[in-house]
């Protein structure tokens, strides 16, 4: 187990070296930095400073392994757009995203557990397959439309939930379900094909045979048993959706961290957007890592892998 | 086409309930805006948000009346040139800045010689780089030095220069500035959540004599919400009482909201094809005189103009916005709509099968589609290159494209040294570089009799114009959405006046 969680944990440390890696390299591959920072009408002296100012004339190895070095010390640097220290800013937006990221996956498996146990039970009826055609749908629409959709439904017509902004629990709901949907898909698989193991194997005959009620037998044996993989698949999820929450947080005007990556791009804001992806493919590394592990020691026939 | 459909359809939803205002009551407007501002510090931001703050939180030395163009006392009460390069103004007195610090001649020298001190790294360095230095006469006298000749310091004084309280400013800098605005405007800032809000609160102690009337609204909500989609859907279920710049399939739909009322503004944003036509130009062929006049006879303007632009644009015909100091197409050559005449310059220039042509754009990719498919019908196998703005400047200076689909807010100066001479006075945009256009333009710019630069500018432009060095097209309009009961009126600085705006 410990070689396993040592191999494990540098492949994870490489995984977010690279990612570092390439997030730099298209960043400044993507254009003349300073000539965006300038912005327009600029005059070729303002630019020049620019690029003094900021060390873009350098080469770009040295400004890597400057700003790698800089990063390991704990200091972000400061945000060339908002003049403030990245870590502060990021500080501030971290919340307003895991609340989401939280709130969304709370909401998935809310969705996906019934309509696994379900589409089990009933497997092969159309039962089965009204529950997969809830979960699909949330995988075939783009969220963007969804949450619009949403919009129009909850903010337009029936006047029950605001539009955008994050000041109240009602700014919230429609973002978690527009983000939560699209991950429900996959869980509520895992949970159907799981119990379909479950229910044929011998404890659950035996259960039954017991005498007990068909809701014990589903909820308090089953369940409990094919909702293990779920657990780590669910760790993955989380990490996809602070990461995917970019296009949700500027649907609803919600100041967090993918806002804020969104923003630091289109101003060619380096430090902010370098130290948002590293934030977030180490976060995903990380949930990852916990979701082997939590296999590996749930399962020990996955410690070889 | 997506956001169009669902607007139609969240239209048809909207019709049947109608939301009493919830602003009106309590006498708020909440406005929303696309950008964040990265500083609310005048001079530390080059966005339009930022102008809007900056007339609503602080005040300048001298104020033009968007009515009339005329420069009326603010600030400063009288001013003169004393000789070319230095101007004297009266300070007014008995004003006081939001904390309650006098304003006085120690206030301008000191926002003056902070904010054109390089070493400040003020963001918008062209507005305030004339300044060579300001100094104090007595307690309600000053003197501004400029670089050099600068006529147009009149313009930028009633812009983008407005005034810091000295010892506030000197303790807290532009970040505390930032945090925590004062200034002597209309409005002053009780909250500022960087990248999400800013909220605005009726200055009931505003100056008496102030140009600017004092507010009625008592307080202002301006939320940043980046994505349009969302900001139409605020407006339709009455979570905003305003915005601006809605694309024009919107607003039209927009027009069957009956609690909405949908105007249009002409905008200072001029719109004009450039060439880059020096001896070192891309394209052998646009270097040709007649094959730049032919593409200025192949685009139909005016039918751009009315169809993609909208309601009220207005087609120029010199590469300057109207109203500015030297804007003028008196004796400007004119290249109406022709594509036979077009046809006919191009073979006599010996291009009579036409040629490849990458044309270059940033923003209204509808117009720059429309004007690739204008030159393919006269022979011209143009090709769109859409890009972002820095990437298409990029291409532009490094003598890289040939032929360029600009637009240019002038940064709502309204004097022609801030629009044209950006591109003809020889520096970074001016690829061409023809030397008696740039004489022109820099006799304009620095000559002190208005008489003089006039003359310079039309000169200037009648030349741009015969050479054909841009093609003039029109100046762009912007949709403001609002609340019907809203009272305001549309300029075109595209400054939302708040400190005039009513419910009805």
């Amino acid at each position: 187990m410990l070689l396993y969680t040592l191999k494990r944990l540098g492949l994870a440390l490489l995984v977010a070296a690279f990612v570092s890696v390439v997030a730099f390299m298209l960043l400044r591959l993507s254009g003349d930095a300073a000539l965006a920072i300038a912005g327009e009408g600029a005059r070729d002296e303002d630019i020049e400073l620019v690029r003094q100012t900021y060390g873009l004339d350098r080469p770009l190895i040295i400004q890597y392994v400057d700003w790698l070095l800089t990063t390991l010390s704990g200091d972000f640097g400061q945000s060339l757009y908002f003049k403030t220290d990245v870590a502060s800013l990021i500080a501030d937006k971290l919340p307003v995203t895991f609340l989401i990221g939280s709130f969304s996956l709370l909401f998935a498996l809310a969705l996906s557990v019934p309509l696994g146990v379900l589409a089990a039970v009933f497997s092969g009826t159309w039962v089965d397959r009204a529950a997969l055609a809830i979960a699909v749908a949330g995988q075939a629409l783009p969220n963007f439309f969804f949450a619009l959709v949403l919009i129009m439904l909850f903010s337009i017509t029936l006047r029950w939930l605001p539009v955008s902004g994050s000041d109240s629990w009602a700014h919230f709901v429609m973002p978690t379900i527009a983000l939560g949907y699209y991950v429900t898909p996959p869980m509520m698989r895992l949970v159907r094909a799981g119990m379909i193991e479950v229910l044929s194997s011998d404890y659950i005959r035996t259960a039954r045979a017991k005498g007990l009620s068909s809701f014990s037998v589903v909820f308090k044996h089953g369940l409990r048993n094919a909702l293990v993989p779920v657990v780590a698949l669910a760790a993955v999820q989380l990490g996809f959706l602070l990461g995917g929450s970019i296009v949700i947080e500027t649907i609803f005007a919600l100041d967090g961290l993918g806002y804020l990556a969104y923003q630091s791009i289109t101003h060619k804001d380096f430090p902010v957007t370098q130290a948002v992806l590293l934030l977030l493919s180490l976060i995903y590394v990380l949930l990852t890592l916990v979701a082997d592990l939590l296999n590996a020691f749930l399962d020990p026939r996955m410690r070889v892998a | 086409m997506l956001g169009r459909s669902l607007t139609a359809a969240a239209l048809l939803a909207t019709l049947a309930a109608l939301p009493a205002s919830a602003a009106k009551k309590d006498n708020s407007i909440r406005f929303a805006y696309d950008q964040v501002l990265e500083n609310i510090d005048p001079y530390f931001n080059n966005v339009r948000l930022g102008v809007m703050m900056n007339h609503a939180v602080w005040d300048t030395l001298i104020y033009r009346n968007p009515e009339t163009n005329a420069y009326e006392p603010g600030l400063a009460t009288s001013w003169k040139w004393i000789d070319d390069r230095t101007l004297e103004l009266e300070l007014r007195q008995g004003v006081k800045f939001h904390n309650g610090e006098p304003f006085d001649a120690e206030d301008v020298v000191y926002t003056l010689n902070f904010a054109s001190d390089p070493a400040n790294k003020a963001t918008a360095q062209q507005n305030i780089s004339w300044v060579e230095k300001a100094e104090k006469v007595d307690q309600y006298k000053v003197r501004i030095r400029t670089k050099r000749p600068f006529p147009a310091a009149i313009e930028y004084l009633a812009g983008p220069i407005p005034m810091h309280p000295n010892e506030y400013y000197a303790k807290v800098g532009p970040k505390g500035m930032n945090e925590k605005p004062v200034g002597t405007g209309p409005y002053k800032v009780v909250q500022h959540d960087v990248g999400k809000a800013i909220r605005l609160e009726a200055n009931k102690d505003y100056w008496e004599g102030a140009p600017k009337p004092k507010p009625t609204i008592e307080k202002i909500e301006v939320r940043m919400i980046p994505d349009r989609q969302t900001q139409v859907a605020e407006m339709l279920s009455g979570g905003l009482d305003l915005i601006m710049n809605v694309p024009v399939e919107q607003a039209e739909q927009l027009k069957a909201a009956p609690h909405l009322a949908v105007n249009s503004g002409l905008t200072m944003r001029i719109v004009f094809v450039l060439f880059n036509a020096g001896e070192n130009a891309p394209h052998p062929a646009i270097k040709d005189v007649r094959v730049r006049q032919a593409i200025a006879h192949a685009i139909d303007k005016e039918t751009m103009a009315r169809q993609l632009v909208g309601e009220g644009a207005q087609v120029i015909e010199t590469i300057c916005f109207p109203t500015q100091f030297g804007c003028t197409d008196e004796g400007a050559k004119r290249y109406p709509y022709d594509p036979e005449k077009a046809k006919a310059l191009l073979a006599e220039a010996g291009y009579k099968d036409g040629f490849d042509l990458q044309f270059y754009s940033y923003r209204e990719r509808p117009q720059a589609e429309a004007m690739v498919n204008y030159l393919r019908a006269v022979g011209i196998r143009a090709n769109l290159n859409f890009m972002q703005y820095a990437a298409m400047r990029e291409q532009h200076r490094a003598n890289k494209a040939a032929a360029t689909h600009q637009t240019w807010g002038s940064f709502s100066i309204n004097d022609v040294s801030a629009g044209p001479s950006a591109y003809f006075k020889g520096i970074d945009d001016d690829m061409t570089k023809d030397p008696e256009v740039i004489a022109l333009f820099e006799k304009g710019d620095t000559s002190v009799d208005p008489e003089v630069r006039k003359e310079a500018y039309k000169r200037g432009l009648q030349l741009v114009n015969e050479r054909a060095y841009a093609v003039p097209l029109y100046a762009l309009t912007t949709y403001y959405v609002s609340d019907k009961e809203l009272e305001f009126k549309a300029y075109p600085d595209e400054l939302p006046r708040f400190w005039e705006m009513k419910w009805k």
